[in-house]
């Protein structure tokens, strides 16, 4: 079997992995990060976005093998030690999330979204979010802790 | 009680936050347990057929597979229980055919469990599995009501004749019956109650364990009621005793009512690793979920409303067909019969009410509890009726509702309810000021310039939540009790532990029920933690559904607080040397009245640990447990407007406003009960406009995953107004009614009566749920000509 190896939250792993294998799968399964979530089998869900350098991915839909060599953020790599990263602080604060289970993928894709627009509209969160499903919520105060959190991370970080 | 930074009625931020935020949530998937092997469950891939045979020799040569059991070898396991017993209208017993946890000698419906392969891998699993040679002599299916109830139907079990399971009945007939006869008007409705796939966003899971040291099984699962499991599972399926049969219901994803029900993959699980002594483990594939989740709704309907001249209810006949699908699921068939006819009075006087319920086997996922699970059925029913009746006789679509409306309580309604409280004017004065229904027309106008057709629509809604009493339940064919356990553990130094019954899978119950606990013991709100989800640290409950926790299981929990602060006062009334009864307690402080002498819950707590000065005859140690039984159901209530505009060249609707005004009863955490009010309103949004699970006539799935099952997307939805007007529910100490299912009970009405309010002006007077932009575009057609 090949062998993978990438930066995941700043540290070198590698893992010796099928072909096929997912990026999510490695992440969960060879490295323990299970932080990100599968939620369904055909992409639509985003419960297991994460960061390859920098950008976000849907992790289902990714080998393992293309991120060989990648920076890769997982959910477990954003805060800084105790203390939440802006985005994180936002969702905690406007009830951004209630079972938790979208919450990794949607925190993931809101900071690449903020990376890129530091102060997006209703209507630009809502519809940068259509690769993440939440059946908890309704959206609403998603939407709002993407807008406070791209205003906490001033314009991206 | 009073509203301090972190007590009752305070939006205190959440416990369990920090780790979801971070990805340290264990869910069940989340699990691995050393030694583990892998379960695949193998699914029929049609409807309906005899199982001629299975060969399972090339899967068992396959690699890494330790096992393929088949219904064969679990023979002798006991059939997956179903809760609730209904009677017919002729006082017959519901017909209740055996449901084996993997099928034998028959299939019933595509997904039915046929086989578990258990391998090294996951993958091996299901590599596996695909060499399991099974000979389906295939059937023809029933795959809806009018198939099922078809003459010459399929039958989806020989001792179920029409496939009918019951024909039930409540109210009185003779009465509704004379009701219309002497009626100046009579407004009838037929409606289709869409089926919908309830998708919590985490698949199931489960992780089953036996350890021959203590002949103890062990089970990881994603429930919502994890006692509720072990008392299915060890007594009815399996034999075990409860001693031996541990249920974890760790983070759960999401459940939303489809993970109430004890699955067949749960016995499965449980079974073989007791047969292969190693942990198994199982993850459900999202293309597997939706044809074995339980499925909510499915209802046909037909009913008709009298009125006098004025526009006064006299009565009101509903007749409704429902689909249980293939199998009794745990709360299957009290859903459309105790959690749906009896809605029927709604806010409303109306005198005779009678509704009948007849349900049928199909070749379709079993259907259970879904958000509401039977209350939005009877809401949007009898919403969409009451519109009607407003536009036939010429009224206003408020004044015929706020004409009937209940004022005086108690009110015993003509479907066995009393409703204890509520002000049905003050919601509705709400929502009408909240989501400016006076300036309507100027909105309508102006979209109409921009060439949309703007509608506006409302709901007036009861529910009926926190199912009880017990001794009532069971009278009507419960299997279980309905109360919850709560218990409280004061440590020696002062901090609290809560075990709670109920099962929190994103309703906030860590941070809900610590707020109670900390306000009332006056203790620090870090302090207090709540423990729920494991049958061996819980002494007892029945789970979270139907909008109980709060107000059945937080209250077991304020009756245990209660009990801890009795006992402590006797205890400071001996550090105190004073008399019990000149004891107050009252900001973590017990005080001899009248005094300034007093001694902190700290103190007491430490001497009841460390009894050295102590009251005679006291037990040492600070807990206590409190079981509550709840003397009546809740009875949240409200209006819910929606506003939308359809754009008549493509059908497409766009819901622009939401305003929901709620009397949900006393609010311990306004942040938290607002999310609960939004995702329910998303769900029934959903319901109204999207979503919709299709079954071909075959039995096969037609939206079998979320490209083919429209879910509701931030895009899809607008912000929510939410208003509140408390009345506080009279039989719980907290007040409390309940939230959780508010929002998909009175929303879809409110969004289908605005659809048509927009719709109107083109000819357009009946809409079905969903209105997709291909229904609503083919309805203009058809009113156009």
């Amino acid at each position: 079997m090949p062998t993978v190896t990438m930066t995941v939250n700043g540290m070198e792993r590698s893992g010796n992995v099928e072909d096929r294998t997912l990026l999510v799968d490695f992440l969960r399964e060879h490295l323990g990060l299970t932080g990100t979530h599968v939620g369904c089998d055909t992409s639509q869900c985003g419960a297991c976005v994460v960061h390859v350098n920098g950008t976000s991915v849907k992790s289902c839909t990714c080998l393992a093998a293309q991120a060989d060599g990648a920076e890769v953020t997982t959910i477990e790599g954003l805060a800084n030690g105790t203390e939440l990263h802006p985005m994180q602080e936002a969702f905690r604060e406007h009830h951004g999330l209630q079972c938790g289970f979208c919450t990794p993928g949607m925190v993931m894709s809101a900071v690449d979204l903020a990376n890129r627009n530091p102060d997006p509209s209703e209507h630009e969160v809502r519809e940068w979010l259509e690769g993440n499903l939440c059946r908890c919520t309704g959206y609403h105060n998603i939407v709002e802790a993407v807008r406070a959190g791209a205003q906490a991370m001033g314009g991206g970080s | 009680m009073s509203a301090n930074g972190s007590g009752i009625g305070a939006s205190v931020k959440r416990k369990e936050d920090q780790r979801f935020l971070t990805g340290r949530g264990r869910y069940t998937d989340d699990i691995n347990l050393p030694g583990q092997l892998y379960g695949y469950i193998l699914r029929s891939p049609v409807a309906h057929a005899n199982i001629g045979g299975i060969d399972t020799s090339a899967a068992m040569a396959a690699p890494g597979v330790h096992a393929v059991f088949t219904g064969k070898d679990m023979e002798g396991v006991g059939s997956i229980p179903t809760g609730w017993l209904i009677h017919s209208k002729d006082g017959s017993p519901m017909v209740e055919p055996p449901h084996p946890a993997l099928a034998i000698g028959k299939v019933r419906y595509a997904g039915d469990c046929v086989a578990i392969v258990v391998a090294e891998t996951k993958r091996q699993a299901k590599a596996a599995a695909n060499l399991v040679d099974v000979d389906y002599q295939e059937l023809p299916a029933v795959a809806s009501i009018e198939a099922a109830e078809a003459d010459g139907a399929a039958q989806v079990f020989d001792e179920a004749p029409g496939n009918v399971c019951y024909d039930w009945e409540v109210g009185d007939k003779g009465a509704t019956d004379a009701a219309f006869e002497g009626a100046a008007h009579v407004v009838s409705i037929d409606v289709v109650n869409n089926r919908l796939v309830p998708n919590a966003i985490e698949p199931r899971a489960a992780i089953a364990n036996f350890d021959p040291a203590t002949d103890e099984y062990t089970l990881y699962t994603t429930s919502q009621n994890p006692h509720l499991i072990r008392l299915l599972l060890g007594a009815f399926v399996l034999g075990l005793p409860e001693h031996k049969l541990r249920i974890i219901a760790p983070d759960v994803g999401g459940g939303f009512g489809s993970k109430i029900p004890h699955y067949a993959e749960e016995a499965i699980l449980t079974w073989t690793a007791g047969q292969l002594g190693r942990p198994v483990k199982w993850t459900c594939e999202r293309i597997d979920a939706f044809k074995s989740d339980t499925h909510g709704r499915d209802h046909i309907s037909t009913a008709k409303l009298a009125l006098d001249a004025d526009g006064k209810f006299l009565g009101l006949h509903v007749s409704t067909k429902a689909n249980l699908g293939a199998y009794l699921s745990t709360f299957a068939t009290c859903v459309p019969t105790y959690l749906y006819g009896i809605l029927f009075a709604g806010p409303y006087t109306t005198p005779a009410v009678y509704c009948e319920v007849k349900s049928f086997f199909t070749n379709t996922v079993p259907v259970d509890a879904l958000r509401g699970a039977g209350r939005p059925e009877a809401t949007y029913l009898l919403e969409r009726l009451v519109d009607k009746a407003a536009v036939e006789l010429g009224m206003d679509r408020v004044e015929i509702r706020r004409q009937n409306f209940i004022r005086e309580f108690p009110y015993q309604t003509p479907v066995a309810l009393q409703y204890d409280q509520g002000d049905y004017d003050a919601t509705l004065d709400l929502a009408l000021d909240a989501s400016d229904w006076a300036g309507f027309e100027a909105r309508r106008a102006e979209a109409a310039a921009r060439g949309k057709c703007r509608g506006i629509g409302i709901s007036t809604f009861i529910e009926a939540c926190g199912i009880a009493p017990s001794a009532v339940v069971g009278s009507l064919g419960a299997r279980a009790g309905l109360y919850e356990s709560g218990s409280v553990r004061v440590h020696p130094t002062g901090s609290v532990s809560v075990f709670t019954g109920t099962h929190s899978h994103g309703q906030g119950h860590e941070t809900t029920f610590a707020q109670i606990v900390s306000d009332m013991l006056g203790v620090d709100f870090a302090a207090v933690d709540v423990v729920h989800g494991d049958s061996a640290k819980i002494p007892f409950g029945m789970g979270t559904y139907g909008s109980r926790s709060l107000a059945v299981g937080g209250t077991a929990i304020y009756l245990a607080v209660e009990k801890v602060i009795e006992k402590g006062k006797k205890i400071a009334a001996h550090l105190l040397e004073a008399s019990v009864e000149d004891i107050e307690f009252e900001n973590g402080s017990f005080t001899v009245a009248g005094t300034d002498r007093s001694t902190s819950l700290g103190d007491v707590a430490l001497t009841a640990y460390v009894p050295h000065n102590y009251p005679e005859g006291l037990e040492p140690g600070l807990e206590e447990t409190a079981f509550y039984d709840p003397l009546n159901f809740t009875f949240p209530a409200g209006t819910h407007v929606a506003e939308v505009e359809v754009d008549p060249e493509t059908g497409e609707v766009d819901v622009v406003a939401v305003t929901g005004a709620d009397d949900v009863g006393r609010i311990i955490n306004p942040m938290i009960v607002a999310g609960q009010l939004h995702g329910g309103l998303a769900h029934g949004i959903g319901q109204a406009l999207l979503e919709d699970c299709i079954y071909q006539d075959d039995g096969q799935l037609a939206t079998g995953s979320y490209l083919d099952y429209t879910m509701p997307r931030a895009a899809d939805l607008p912000s929510f107004n939410i208003n509140h007007n408390t009345t506080l529910c009279t039989h719980n100490p907290l007040g409390a009614k309940g939230v959780g299912e508010v929002g998909s009970i009175g929303i879809p009405p409110a969004v289908i009566n605005a659809v048509i309010d927009a719709l109107r002006p083109l000819g357009v007077n009946d809409m079905t749920m969903p209105a997709t932009s291909q229904r609503v575009w083919q309805a203009i057609q058809q009113a156009q000509g």
